[in-house]
C-alpha cells in the first residue's frame, strides 16, 4: 500500500463562543443611525439576548478552527452508502450566489422574477426527462419531504376517487424515512420481506396487495445496491388493484440515462438534488427533494407551479386537485440553481456519471470480496454491501473497521444499514473518485482486514488520529446536555 | 468532462476486473422493458457558456442590489457581513455529510451545539433542535407535536395572523390526518382574537405569531394564560427573529414551543429558500421534539465532544413511530445563523433590532404625516400596514418601474384589506430612501 493519507497534524483547540469575547466588542459594522430613537412600550420591551460579544478576528478564528475538525468531500473519499457523496462543483456555488438569485425577494410579480421562474421550469423538465416521467415539482426541501409529497399525492389520489385507503407496502430494506413519511399521511406500513437474492419477489407483493392498500414504496436501486429486477411485474400487481407505485430515487445516481421509470411502471419518484445532482450536503442540509410523476398524477403536484405562457413564465395556483403547499415559498431555490448548473455542465454525460459510479462499486466489490463477507454476490449498481462476518472470530465489528478507516484518511462507509444485513458495511464510491484513490481505498480496507487478524485492539480502539476519540453516546442520551 | 477522472485505460482495466466487456454490460441485471428507448436529450455547456447563461437569467430578476425594496412578509433583506459569507463558504463545512461519524465532524457538531444554545438564549427557551426546513414546516411540526403531547385531543387552533403561507403548509400537513384546525380571527387593532378558544372542544394546541403577519406584536403573556387555561400547548411563531433583540423573549412569557423562520439571521433571501426552520421548546417536551439534536458528551479519554443524540425519537430507529420524518435539515443555514449571531454579539444584535424598529417608526410617522392611514393600532417592529388611496395599485406598478418595491399588497391574503399594503423597513433602508418613498406615495 502507498503511504497512508491520514497523518499527524497540528489541530487547535477552541472553546465555546461564550467562553471567548468581552462585553462591548462587536464583529459587525452597524449601519449608520439616521433616524431618532423610538423606544418600545415598556411592557413589551425585553433585555435582548445574552450573546457573547466578539471581535471579527475572534469570530474568524473560532469558525476556522472548527472547520478543521471536519471531513468533507473536498478533503477526501467519502464512500457513504446511499448518500452519494460526489464532488460538489465550485461553479455551482458561484451561480447560486449571483446577486440576481441570492438577493431576490420571493413575492415580486412574475414579470420581475422571470430568471428564477425559467430556471425552475427548465429544471423540472430536465428532472422529469431524466426520470422518464411526465412532470415534476422542485418544492420539497429534502428527500424525506419528497417522500411525504409522494404519500400526500397517494392519499389525495385515492380520496379523489372516493376510495380512501389505509395501508402501504414497504420493503424491509427501506430507509426509515419511508414508513415515517407514510405514517404522517395516516397510512399503516405493511412490511414486505425481501427475497433470498436481495430483491423483492412479485409473489410477496401479490400476497399482501389488496384494495385497502394505497400502493407500494420501493427504493430502486434498493438499499442493498441491487436493481429491483421485478419492478415491472410488481407494478402490474399493484396497478391491478388500483394501487400506485412510489419509487424512492435516493439511488438515482446508478441509473441516469439507463432506466426509464415510466416504462418500469413507477407513478411517483423522488430525487435528491443533494445526492445525484451534486449539490453539497452542508453538514446535513439544506437539500432538495423534487418529485416526478406520471401524467395522471400531475394534477396533484404541489402548487403554485411554474407554467409557460406566450408572455413568459407564471406562478399558477390554478390546480384544484393539488395537495397544496409544502414550503413557505417555492422550496430551496439556492439548491435548485446548483443542480441546474450541474445538469447544464454535464448534459447527456449524466449517463457517463452513472456508468462510472456503477463501475467503481463493482470494482471495489470484486477486489474486497475475498476479505470481507459479501452477502449477495451478484452484479451491483452504484454501491456494494459487505458485512463483518469474516471478522467476528477476531472480535472485530463493522464499527471498528469504520473507525479504523478514519485513521487512514478515509470517511467511513454507511454502517449497520440496511437493517436486513447483520453488520452491514455499505460502500458507495460515486463517479468522482479516480482509479488511484479507489485502489488506495481497497488496499486500506485489505490492510485493515489484516490488522483485524494480527492486532484487533488497533481496530477496537480506533480512531487514534482525529482530535477526539470514540464518543460516549450512551451518556449523551442518558443525561442530555443540549445547550451551553 | 472535468468532474470525471477515468481515462480509457482506467476504464479498460477496471472493466476487466469486473468481468464485463463494456460499460453497458454493467447494467445487465436491468430488464430491457425498464430501459430508456432514447438517449438523454439535455443541453451541455462549458464553464464560461454556463456563466453567460446564468448571468442572463440572474439579470432577469429584481434583487435588492438595484431595487429599493420595502417588502418583508416573511423574507427580509438584512445586511450579511462578509465574515459570515466567507466563513460559511469553507468547504469543510459545505461538503460534509450529516455528522454520523462524530470523530471527524466535531466542527459541524460544536457549531450546531452553539447554534442551539444561541437560539435558546434569543428566544428564552430551554431546548432548540438543529433546524427544520423553514418557518412554515416548523409551525406544522409544532402543531403535530402539540397533538402528540395532547394524546387524544384532535383539534388545534391557529391565528389568521400567522403568515398565510405557513397556514397553507399547515393545511397540507394536516389534510390527510384526522385532526382539525380552527382559524382564529383578528381584532381591529391587528392582533389575534382568542375569545373563541372556550368554544373549542378537544384543544391540543394554539399557534399565534409575533410580530404577526400585519406586523403587530401580540400580547403573548395574555395569550399564554388564555391557552394554558384551556390546558393546551402554547405555540408562538415568528418570521422575523431579529425582533427578539428588543422584545421580551417568548420563553419568558411561558411559551411551550417557539418556532419560525430564521432567514433574517445571516441567510440570503434567495427567492425564498433555503431558509431556516427554527424550533425550540420547554425541556419537559424534549422527547417529543421533531428533528435532530446535538448533545455534549466526552470521548474515551474524557475530552469534551459532541454527538447527534436522542435519536430514539428519529425515523432510522423508530421508523413509523418517529416524532417526525425529517432527516436532512438546513444544517448549513443553522451554521450561518450561528455565525451571524456571533458576529453581531448581544450588544450588536440589540442595537440592530432597535435600529430596524426606529427606522420603521420613522417611515410610519412620515406616512401618517403625509395623511395616510395606519389602520391597526398595535405596536409593530419593522413592518406595518398602511391603507393607501383607492387605485394605488397602479402607482405601485409605476413605482416598480422606478425600481421601488412599495410594500406587499394585503388583499391577496385578506380580501377585506383592499388597498392595504405591508411595508417593511430594515437597516438597509436609509432615511433618504424613506423620504423618497413618502414623496412618491404622496405625489
Amino acid at each position: 500500500m502507498n503511504e497512508s493519507i491520514g497523518t499527524r497534524g497540528l489541530i487547535l483547540n477552541e472553546p465555546f463562543l461564550w467562553e471567548r469575547g468581552r462585553k462591548g466588542r462587536s464583529g459587525y459594522s452597524l449601519p449608520r443611525r439616521d433616524v431618532d430613537p423610538a423606544p418600545l412600550p415598556e411592557h413589551l420591551a425585553g433585555e435582548g439576548p445574552d450573546f457573547p460579544d466578539l471581535s471579527e478576528v475572534e469570530v474568524v478564528r473560532h469558525y476556522t478552527r472548527l472547520s478543521t475538525w471536519n471531513y468533507g468531500v473536498d478533503s477526501g473519499m467519502y464512500p457513504l452508502g446511499s448518500c452519494t457523496m460526489k464532488y460538489n462543483p465550485k461553479t455551482n456555488e458561484r451561480q447560486a450566489s449571483l446577486p440576481g438569485f441570492a438577493g431576490a425577494h420571493p413575492l415580486v410579480p412574475s414579470e420581475l422574477c422571470q430568471g428564477a421562474l425559467q430556471l425552475i421550469y427548465e429544471l423540472e423538465h430536465y428532472l422529469a426527462h431524466v426520470a422518464g416521467l411526465e412532470a415534476a415539482t422542485v418544492q420539497p426541501s429534502a428527500g424525506a419531504q419528497g417522500e411525504l409529497t409522494g404519500m400526500l399525492i397517494f392519499s389525495a389520489y385515492h380520496r379523489d376517487r372516493g376510495k380512501p385507503r389505509t395501508k402501504i407496502l414497504i420493503p424491509d430494506t427501506a430507509h426509515g424515512t419511508n414508513p415515517a413519511s407514510a405514517a404522517l399521511c395516516g397510512f399503516k406500513a405493511v412490511p414486505v420481506e425481501t427475497g433470498p437474492d436481495g430483491v423483492l419477489l412479485p409473489e410477496a407483493v401479490e400476497a399482501l396487495m389488496d384494495e385497502d392498500t394505497a400502493g407500494i414504496m420501493v427504493t430502486n436501486p434498493n438499499t442493498l445496491g441491487l436493481f429491483e429486477t421485478h419492478i415491472q411485474a410488481i407494478a402490474a400487481i399493484v396497478h391491478a388493484k388500483d394501487g400506485l407505485v412510489y419509487a424512492d430515487g435516493a439511488n438515482m445516481n446508478a441509473v441516469m440515462g439507463v432506466v426509464d421509470f415510466g416504462r418500469a411502471g413507477v407513478d411517483v419518484l423522488h430525487i435528491n438534488l443533494h445526492k445525484t445532482f451534486s449539490t453539497p450536503h452542508g453538514g446535513g442540509g439544506p437539500g432538495s427533494g423534487p418529485v416526478c410523476v406520471g401524467k395522471r398524477l400531475a394534477p396533484f403536484l404541489p402548487a403554485p407551479r411554474v407554467v409557460k405562457t406566450g408572455e413568459g413564465y407564471l406562478l399558477s395556483e390554478d390546480f384544484p386537485k393539488s395537495i397544496g403547499k409544502l414550503h413557505a415559498f417555492y422550496g430551496n431555490f439556492g439548491i435548485m440553481v446548483r443542480a441546474y448548473s450541474y445538469i447544464l455542465s454535464m448534459g447527456p454525460k449524466l449517463k457517463d456519471v452513472s456508468q462510472h459510479a456503477v463501475l467503481n462499486a463493482n470494482y471495489i466489490k470484486e477486489l474486497l470480496k475475498d476479505v470481507y463477507h459479501l452477502p449477495f454476490d451478484v452484479p451491483c449498481m452504484h454501491e456494494c454491501v459487505f458485512t463483518d462476518k469474516f471478522l467476528e472470530k477476531h472480535k472485530v465489528t463493522t464499527l471498528d473497521v469504520a473507525k479504523r478507516l478514519i485513521d487512514y484518511g478515509f470517511h467511513p462507509p454507511t454502517i449497520y444499514f440496511p437493517l436486513v444485513v447483520h453488520g452491514a458495511i455499505m460502500i458507495e464510491p460515486t463517479e468522482s473518485e479516480s482509479k488511484e484513490t479507489i485502489d488506495q481505498f481497497i488496499a486500506t480496507m485489505r490492510a485493515i482486514a489484516q490488522e483485524a487478524q494480527e492486532d484487533p485492539s488497533l481496530l477496537q480502539q480506533a480512531p487514534h488520529k482525529p482530535k477526539v476519540r470514540r464518543m460516549d453516546e450512551t451518556a449523551a442520551a442518558r443525561k442530555p446536555c443540549l445547550r451551553g | 468532462m472535468r468532474y470525471l477522472s477515468h481515462t480509457p485505460e482506467d476504464l479498460a482495466a477496471m472493466l476487466q476486473v469486473v468481468g464485463v466487456k463494456d460499460l453497458e454490460g454493467l447494467f445487465r441485471t436491468i430488464p430491457e422493458d425498464c430501459r430508456r428507448t432514447a438517449p438523454l436529450d439535455l443541453p451541455e455547456m462549458t464553464e464560461w457558456e454556463l456563466n453567460d447563461h446564468m448571468a442572463r437569467l440572474a439579470d432577469r430578476m429584481v434583487s435588492w442590489a438595484d431595487y429599493k425594496t420595502f417588502a418583508g412578509a416573511g423574507s427580509y433583506h438584512h445586511y450579511i457581513p462578509e465574515v459570515t459569507r466567507s466563513l460559511l463558504s469553507r468547504s469543510e463545512f459545505v461538503t460534509a455529510y450529516t455528522p454520523y461519524q462524530p470523530e471527524i465532524s466535531q466542527g459541524t457538531l460544536q457549531g450546531i451545539f452553539e447554534y442551539q444554545t444561541l437560539v435558546c438564549r434569543l428566544l428564552g427557551m430551554e431546548v432548540a433542535n438543529a433546524s427544520l426546513y423553514d418557518g412554515a414546516m416548523a409551525v406544522a411540526e409544532a402543531l403535530l407535536m402539540a397533538i402528540r403531547i395532547g394524546r387524544r385531543k384532535k383539534t388545534v387552533a391557529v391565528s389568521t395572523l400567522v403568515n398565510p403561507y405557513y397556514r397553507k403548509v399547515v393545511e397540507t400537513y394536516l389534510a390527510p390526518t384526522e385532526f382539525n384546525v380552527v382559524w382564529l380571527p383578528y381584532r381591529p387593532d391587528g392582533t389575534t382574537d382568542l375569545s373563541g378558544l372556550d368554544a373549542i372542544a378537544d384543544l391540543a394546541g394554539v399557534a399565534v405569531q409575533s410580530p404577526n403577519f400585519l406586523g403587530g406584536i401580540e400580547d403573548l403573556a395574555a395569550a399564554g394564560k388564555a391557552i394554558h387555561d384551556r390546558d393546551a400547548i402554547f405555540i408562538t411563531c415568528f418570521s422575523e427573529p431579529l425582533a427578539y433583540g428588543i422584545l421580551k423573549a417568548p420563553g419568558a412569557l411561558d411559551a411551550d414551543i417557539v418556532c419560525g423562520e430564521g432567514q433574517s439571521l445571516g441567510i440570503p433571501q434567495s427567492f425564498g429558500g433555503p431558509g431556516l426552520g427554527v424550533f425550540a421548546a420547554k425541556q419537559q417536551y424534549v422527547r417529543n421534539l421533531p428533528g435532530r439534536l446535538v448533545g455534549q458528551t466526552v470521548d474515551a479519554d474524557g475530552k469534551r465532544g459532541f454527538v447527534l443524540t436522542l435519536s430514539t425519537r428519529e425515523q432510522h430507529i423508530r421508523r413509523e413511530k418517529a416524532t417526525s420524518n425529517i432527516c436532512s435539515n438546513q444544517s448549513l443555514c443553522a451554521m450561518a445563523a450561528g455565525m451571524y449571531m456571533a458576529a453581531l454579539g448581544g450588544t450588536g444584535f440589540r442595537e440592530l433590532a432597535q435600529l430596524n424598529h426606529d427606522k420603521a417608526e420613522y417611515l410610519k410617522s412620515a406616512l401618517q404625516a403625509a395623511g395616510l392611514e395606519i389602520p391597526f393600532a398595535s405596536t409593530t417592529f419593522n413592518e406595518f400596514v398602511v391603507k393607501l388611496p383607492k387605485g394605488f395599485d397602479q402607482k405601485w406598478q409605476a413605482l416598480l418601474q422606478k425600481k421601488i418595491l412599495a410594500g406587499i399588497p394585503m388583499v391577496c391574503y385578506y380580501p377585506e384589506l383592499a388597498d392595504h399594503y405591508l411595508f417593511c423597513v430594515t437597516e438597509t433602508r436609509s432615511k433618504d430612501d424613506m423620504d423618497a418613498l413618502v414623496k412618491e406615495v404622496q405625489a
